[in-house]
């Protein structure tokens, strides 16, 4: 494949969830594009959207009450939301993997990990179940898991959390995907651990030249495995930009918020530039900007227009009324 | 001048209970097993570690809601290991706990008015002086006097965090244990605390022990550092001094694997293989030898001893650490 050509691409993507205390546009409006060997990074706190879009490419959202209202998913050029079910379950596991969270209740704790890889496999490849079995011990090995042949048939309550996590990883890669998801995928594992998983995906890529969307809250991972970024705030891009540049030149006033108010290991201790306020209801966002609320920048016009995200720098977009004109403004 | 707070040689053994038939041995899990150190009046320690390392269980000995199987704490210079009773309630005006999770730890079916005035009842605070309190209470936290009548359900993670502030203060305590008070808590509501608690220290004058696995947050917050594996501590000192040159290697992988917020910066990193063993059955010798990148011999043989590894009181427990010797010696 083409290494131009995206091998996801979002467009104009619309989740809203239908409650009986109101329409929570949980997305409302984001594009993006991943292309083959690159992580993307999302960026947000909770109810910032960034697991909903997750859902949504993988064609999870519970529907009602969720619904995609509007736009496209568009994997190798077909879009996901035409497809069915049955054709969506072929994509979902095969050439899209995806890794949650949570490494505990993503596995089944009755059955062993032979069974459920095994299963995995035989449901995308015309395996037989010895192959599907080398296949295991195979990708058990890629990610590191001592003994693989002893391990195999241990249930996921005798494994670590850290343990659980490759072993999602494993099952995630079974079948070669071309794009996985992880979903915090290091959020619940110490910090050591995580150090090995962010290298195991960085292999993994390598190895594999997939493209990787990581969901995450931690500025700190964004920055050691992600090309590219975007920070999500209540349901919309805040800023979309590549890794460095947003790290050296973030412009958003909730990015730069984010930035100042996590601390760090450097010789000279700051007070902590904490962001005021808390993160909007969905249910009632505000007229215009919907973090105005909370910004230091705040103008009188910030409350009555939503801004567009626009780009005030080469793959360098934000949304903020305060760099409306900044393209303009550089170029003249 | 005697140390606010001292524990010497804390141990806690919890049982087991898959023993074996006829085994004499009764299995233990050893979740703090033989921890000394001291906080002093005014300071913020950190205890970090990994998850099951023991540092809750540390917290929870020194406030004596765990029993401990062996050792002895000091507060305030009186030996209360073996206070019971009427005693040790009077005891615990002093010292106050704010927990990790702010949804549990406060009662879903009193107002908040109700939960910061309980403390202040059990103690028999005059009622006129209980809502001037209060009031006070709400204001230093961040909460509005509309806010008293309200229930836990409806407020935010963060504004539930202030209530179990809140409530900590209410017996002007001395000493705060606080059991991973952020980490539950979205990044930008995370600095709005860890800067309330700052301020607050310096109002009320506490003394914290802050228990966190977040090292950032930890380095933020402390001026001394405690660091512990697998129950028992590894290494102790200044905060800056541990964090720029630590000398226990365990230290230095867990400071090594910090995902740091800034691309540039190009770190040689320490990948530690494998997993914390299990606290019911730690390794011989130094615990952390299974996973040392530079163990030797003598590591699965002999438990190392503290040394000393600065001229200003840093202690690391490893055979390879450099000792310094104290200067006037």
């Amino acid at each position: 494949m083409d290494t131009d050509t995206p091998l996801l691409d979002v467009v104009n993507l619309h989740t809203h969830f239908f409650t009986k205390a109101g329409t929570v546009k949980a997305v409302d409006g984001i594009d993006f594009s991943v292309k083959p060997g690159e992580t993307l990074g999302i960026v947000g706190e909770s109810g910032s959207g960034k697991s909903i879009t997750a859902m949504s490419i993988l064609g999870l959202i519970p529907s009602p009450p969720g619904k995609i209202v509007d736009g496209g998913i568009y994997f190798k050029g077909e879009n996901l939301l035409d497809k069915k079910e049955k054709q969506l379950r072929q994509i979902r596991g095969k050439e899209i993997g995806m890794v949650f969270q949570d490494p505990m209740t993503s596995l089944n704790p009755v059955f062993t990990v032979e069974k459920q890889m095994v299963e995995t496999i035989r449901a995308h490849e015309n395996f037989s179940k010895k192959q599907a079995r080398d296949r295991s011990l195979e990708l058990l090995n890629l990610v590191g898991i001592p003994d693989p042949k002893k391990r195999l048939t241990s249930y996921p309550h005798e494994f670590s959390g850290g343990m659980r996590q490759r072993i999602m990883i494993a099952i995630a890669l079974a079948c070669n995907p071309s794009l996985l998801i992880a979903d915090e995928p290091t959020t619940a594992l110490d910090v050591t651990i995580q150090a090995q998983i962010l290298d195991l995906f960085r292999r993994m890529q390598r190895e594999l030249d997939m493209g990787i969307i990581m969901i995450t809250h931690d500025l700190g991972v964004v920055s050691e495995v992600c090309d590219r970024v975007m920070v999500m705030y209540a349901g919309k891009p805040a800023e979309f930009s590549e890794t460095k540049n947003l790290f050296d030149h973030g412009k958003h006033p909730y990015t730069l918020g984010l930035m100042n108010s996590i601390p760090k290991i450097t010789p000279e201790k700051h007070k902590l530039e904490a962001i005021d306020g808390v993160p909007p209801d969905l249910h009632g966002l505000p007229k215009g900007c919907s973090f105005a609320p909370r910004c230091k920048h705040v103008m009188e016009s910030c409350l009555n227009i939503d801004p567009e995200l626009k780009e005030v720098d080469n793959n360098h977009h934000v949304r903020c009324l305060l760099y409306e004109d900044s393209k303009e403004a550089v170029s003249t | 001048m005697t140390p606010l707070l001292e524990v010497n040689h804390l141990k806690k053994h919890f049982p087991l209970k898959n023993q074996e038939l006829f085994s004499r041995e009764k299995p233990v899990l050893k979740a703090v097993d033989g921890i000394s150190l001291s906080v002093n009046t005014g300071e913020t320690l950190g205890l970090v570690g990994e998850s099951g390392c023991g540092k809750s269980t540390a917290g929870r000995l020194m406030l004596k809601l765990l029993e401990p199987t062996e050792g002895e704490i000091y507060f305030k210079g009186q030996d209360i290991t073996s206070v019971q009773g009427e005693q040790l309630r009077k005891l615990r005006q002093d010292m106050q706990i704010i927990f990790q999770d702010p949804y549990a730890s406060l009662n879903p079916r009193k107002t908040i008015e109700k939960t910061i005035m309980e403390p202040m009842k059990i103690f028999n605070v005059p009622k006129s002086e209980r809502q001037k309190k209060l009031d006070h209470l709400l204001d230093v936290v961040g909460l509005s006097p509309q806010h008293k009548e309200r229930y836990p359900h409806e407020f935010s993670g963060g504004q539930r965090q202030r209530i179990g502030i809140a409530r900590a203060l209410a017996l002007d305590p001395e000493l705060v244990i606080c059991d991973e008070p952020v980490s539950a808590l979205d990044v930008s509501i995370q600095a709005q605390v860890i800067n309330l608690m700052e301020e607050l220290q310096d109002e009320f004058n506490l003394t914290y022990v802050f228990i966190a696995h977040d090292l950032s947050v930890v380095y933020h917050i402390s001026d001394r550092v405690a660091v512990m594996y697998l129950g028992e501590l590894v290494e102790i000192g200044d905060v800056h001094e541990v964090y720029n040159n630590p000398q226990h290697p365990y230290t230095q992988a867990l400071l090594s694997a910090v995902p740091e917020a800034n691309p540039d910066h190009e770190r040689e990193r320490i990948l530690l293989t494998g997993d914390l063993p299990s606290p019911a059955n730690p390794p011989t010798g130094c615990k952390f030898h299974t996973r040392c990148p530079i163990a030797q011999n003598i590591c699965h043989a002999e438990a190392p001893r503290y040394k000393r590894v600065s001229e200003n009181g840093q202690m690391a427990a490893c055979h390879f650490a450099k000792e310094v010797v104290a200067q006037g010696t």
